[in-house]
C-alpha cells in the first residue's frame, strides 16, 4: 500500500518534502501520457534522495512537481504537511525560499542579459534581505565563496556568456541557495558538465549538504553518480512514472532487488577490463522502453523483464509494497520469493 | 579549494546605462556619425529658434527670390525668409515623429508582454483589440479625422499615429514573450518568487531591447513619413511653421520648378532624409551595445 498517512502529520513531525499519489498527465494531440502515475517519496531535513531512471522516466517530471513549478493533476505535494497548492500568499514565499530547483542546463538557466551579481541578488532584493548595493555585493559574494568560485569579486561583473559550463552552473547553485533553501532539487545537474567538473561540483554540493545541512533530491541518470552522491541517502528508482525499488543507497546498489534495478546497475560500465569480463548481466528480453501512450498492462516493466511470469505480471499491477524493514519495491515475483525464504528461514 | 582557474580577462568595470549608450554611439564610425546628424537636426530644430531672430514679415517685393547674403536660401510665396521658416518648421514633424513612436512603442511592449506572459482572458480580449485596429487602414482613418476637424493638433496626429502603428508590434513582441516565458532563466526566476511585474520588465524585456529599440526608431521614422504626407496631400491646417508644410506649399505652387525656389522644398526634405539615416545608422549600433554578448567586440 502506499503509505498515504491517515492522520495529518503536525508540523513538527511532518517530514520536509512529502508527495504522496503524485500524477502528472499531460494532454497532447497524440492523447493523455501519464509522465507520472503515483509517486509516494519523502525528503526529510537534511538527507538526501536520488532518484534514478532512464530517459522519459517521469524523474524530471515529479522534480518539477516538487518544485512547484508545475502543478500536478493528482495527488499532492506537502510541505511541512501543508499542500503547497492551498497555500497563502506568505506560506508560499516560504516554501518558495525553503525548496530550489536547479536546471540541467546552465546555458539556459541564467538570464544572458543579467551579470553574476545581478542574478544572484535579484531575489534578494525583491525580498528586502539585503540592502543598498554594498550589502548586496557583499552578500553575492558570500554566495559565490560557498560554491568555490574564486575570487568572488571577478566573477561579480561578469555576464554568463563569459563564463564556462561549470562556472555557470556554480553560479545556478549559489543563486538558488541565496534563498537559504533547506531543499535543493537538483535536475540532472551535472549532466551537462565534463567529467573532472561533475565530480568537483558534486563535492561542493556534498559540502553544502554536509555544512549547512541542505537537504537533496538529486535527480540523475547516473547510478555512479548517485552512488557517490547519496551514499548516506536513498535511492528510490523510478520506471515509466512509478516508483519500482525504494531503499537505501548502499542496500539498492549493492543488493538490487528489481529485475529493473539489476538491469540498470549491469548497465554502468566497470573501467578494470578483468572485472569487465567477469561481470555477469541479465539480459533484458527487449531494449525498447514501452510508450507511455500505451502502456502494457500490468506490471509496465513485464514484456522486458527477465522474471516475467504469465499470470500476476501481465494483468495486475504491483504496488510499491515494503520489502523489509527499509526497502520498498514493486515486484510480484520479488517479493513471493523474499516472503517463500523468509517462511522457509524462519 | 580553487577548481576553476582565474578568469582570463579582468572583470569589466560595472557599467552604468548611459556609459552603454555613449560606448555604443561610438562603437563604430556609421554609428557615430548617424548620432552626429541626428544631434545636429534636433540641436536645428529646437535649439536653433532661440538663436535667431524669428521676426519674418511677408513681402510682396521679394516673392520666390534666389539665394542671397540677406536670404540664405532665399525667399518663399509671401516674401518670407526660407531659413528662418527651416529652423522654426522642425520642431513639430520630429515631436510627433517622436511622440507617435513613443505610444506605439509602448502600447505595444505592456500590451505584448501582459498578453503574452499571462495568456487567457487578457490574451484573448488584447488580441480581438489588435485584430480590430489592424483592420482599421490608418491613413485613411486620419483621412477622415482629419477631415471632420479642420484644426486637429499635432498631439492628437501624433496619438493617431501611435496607435494605428502598435498592433502589429504588439504581435510580434507577444510572440517574442510567449517564447522567452519559457526559458529556464524565467523560471528560475520565478523561484525566486520575483513577482510576474519583475519578471516580465526586468528578466524577458531586456532580451528584447535591441529589437524594441529598432521598433521604436522606425517608429519615429514612419510617424515622420505619415504627418508629411498629410501635409503634402494638403490635410492638415497650414498654420505653424512645418517642414512638411513648406514641401506642400512649393509643390502647390509649382514653385520646385523653378531653380532659384529650389531650396524650399529641397532643404526640409533633405532635412527629413538626413534625420531617418542618421537614426537608423545610430540605431544598428546601440542595437549591439544593447547585446552583452555583443557589446565587447
Amino acid at each position: 500500500m502506499p503509505e498515504t498517512p491517515t492522520i495529518p502529520d503536525s508540523p513538527a513531525t511532518a517530514p520536509l518534502l512529502r508527495l504522496s499519489g503524485l500524477e502528472q498527465v499531460f494532454d497532447t494531440k497524440r492523447g493523455k501520457v501519464p509522465a507520472v502515475s503515483g509517486v509516494d517519496l519523502k525528503v526529510e531535513a537534511g538527507k538526501v534522495l536520488c532518484l534514478v531512471g532512464e530517459s522519459g522516466c517521469g524523474k524530471t517530471t515529479t522534480a518539477r512537481a516538487a518544485a512547484g513549478l508545475t502543478r500536478p493533476t493528482g495527488g499532492s505535494v506537502e510541505y511541512l504537511g501543508h499542500d503547497i497548492h492551498r497555500m497563502g500568499a506568505a506560506e508560499w514565499q516560504e516554501y518558495r525560499e525553503a525548496v530550489q530547483y536547479i536546471h540541467q542546463d546552465p546555458y539556459a538557466s541564467l538570464n544572458p542579459v543579467r551579470t553574476v551579481l545581478s542574478s544572484l541578488t535579484a531575489g534578494l532584493r525583491k525580498h528586502k534581505k539585503v540592502k543598498g548595493r554594498h550589502e548586496a555585493r557583499q552578500a553575492a559574494a558570500r554566495l559565490l565563496e560557498q560554491v568555490e568560485l574564486t575570487p568572488a569579486e571577478s566573477y561579480l561583473d561578469k555576464y554568463p556568456h563569459q563564463l564556462s559550463g561549470g562556472q555557470r552552473q556554480r553560479v545556478a547553485v549559489a543563486r538558488a541557495l541565496a534563498m537559504n533553501p533547506k531543499l535543493l532539487i537538483a535536475d540532472e545537474s551535472t549532466s551537462m558538465l565534463d567529467v573532472s567538473i561533475r565530480v568537483s561540483l558534486l563535492n561542493t554540493l556534498g559540502g553544502l549538504r554536509d555544512d549547512l545541512g541542505v537537504g537533496f533530491m538529486f535527480i540523475t541518470h547516473d547510478l555512479a553518480v548517485a552512488k557517490y552522491f547519496a551514499w548516506d541517502g536513498e535511492i528510490a528508482v523510478m520506471y515509466l512514472g512509478k516508483v519500482v525499488e525504494h531503499g537505501p543507497t548502499p542496500q539498492v546498489i549493492n543488493d538490487p532487488q528489481h529485475p529493473y534495478t539489476k538491469a540498470l546497475i549491469a548497465a554502468v560500465c566497470e573501467p578494470d577490463p578483468r572485472l569487465a569480463r567477469s561481470k555477469k548481466t541479465i539480459p533484458l528480453r527487449s531494449a525498447e522502453i514501452p510508450s507511455l501512450t500505451a502502456l502494457p498492462s500490468g506490471c509496465t516493466f513485464h514484456p522486458r523483464c527477465p522474471l516475467a511470469e504469465s499470470g500476476d505480471c501481465d494483468t495486475t499491477p504491483p504496488t510499491l509494497a515494503p520489502l523489509d524493514e527499509r526497502r520498498r519495491l514493486a515486484c510480484h515475483v520479488v517479493a513471493r520469493d523474499h516472503v517463500a525464504a523468509q517462511a522457509g528461514t524462519g | 579549494m580553487t577548481v576553476n582557474a582565474a578568469p582570463e580577462t579582468t572583470a569589466l568595470p560595472r557599467q552604468g546605462t548611459l556609459s552603454i549608450i555613449w560606448q555604443g554611439l561610438t562603437r563604430n564610425k556609421s554609428g557615430f556619425a548617424g548620432a552626429v546628424i541626428v544631434l545636429l537636426i534636433l540641436g536645428l530644430a529646437y535649439i536653433g529658434p532661440f538663436l535667431i531672430d524669428r521676426h519674418n514679415p511677408s513681402d510682396g517685393a521679394k516673392v520666390w527670390q534666389a539665394p542671397s547674403a540677406e536670404h540664405l536660401l532665399g525667399t518663399n510665396l509671401q516674401g518670407k525668409d526660407t531659413l528662418i521658416k527651416v529652423i522654426l518648421g522642425g520642431a513639430e514633424p520630429l515631436w510627433v515623429g517622436i511622440l507617435a513612436a513613443l505610444i506605439a512603442v509602448g502600447v505595444a511592449v505592456v500590451v505584448g508582454s501582459v498578453a503574452g506572459y499571462f495568456r487567457g482572458k487578457v490574451d484573448t480580449v488584447a488580441l480581438q483589440l489588435t485584430d480590430i485596429t489592424l483592420t482599421i487602414p490608418g491613413i485613411v482613418l486620419m483621412l477622415v479625422l482629419t477631415t471632420m476637424y479642420r484644426s486637429i493638433s499635432a498631439t492628437a496626429i501624433a496619438v493617431i499615429i501611435g496607435v494605428t502603428t502598435a498592433p502589429v508590434l504588439v504581435r510580434s513582441i507577444r510572440a517574442q514573450v510567449m517564447s522567452l516565458k519559457e526559458r529556464e532563466f524565467v523560471e528560475a526566476a520565478r523561484l525566486q518568487n520575483l513577482g510576474a511585474g519583475r519578471i516580465i520588465f526586468t528578466e524577458i524585456l531586456p532580451n528584447m531591447g535591441g529589437y524594441i529599440f529598432v521598433n521604436f526608431i522606425l517608429a519615429i521614422n514612419n510617424a515622420i513619413y505619415a504627418l508629411v504626407g498629410m501635409y503634402l496631400l494638403g490635410l492638415l491646417p497650414s498654420t505653424a511653421d512645418n517642414w512638411g508644410l513648406m514641401i506642400y506649399e512649393s509643390w502647390n505652387s509649382g514653385a520646385f520648378r523653378l531653380p532659384r525656389a529650389l531650396p524650399y522644398i529641397a532643404v526640409p526634405l533633405a532635412l527629413i532624409i538626413l534625420f531617418q539615416i542618421g537614426l537608423v545608422a545610430m540605431s544598428r549600433s546601440l542595437e549591439q551595445a544593447l547585446n552583452p554578448r555583443l557589446r565587447e567586440r
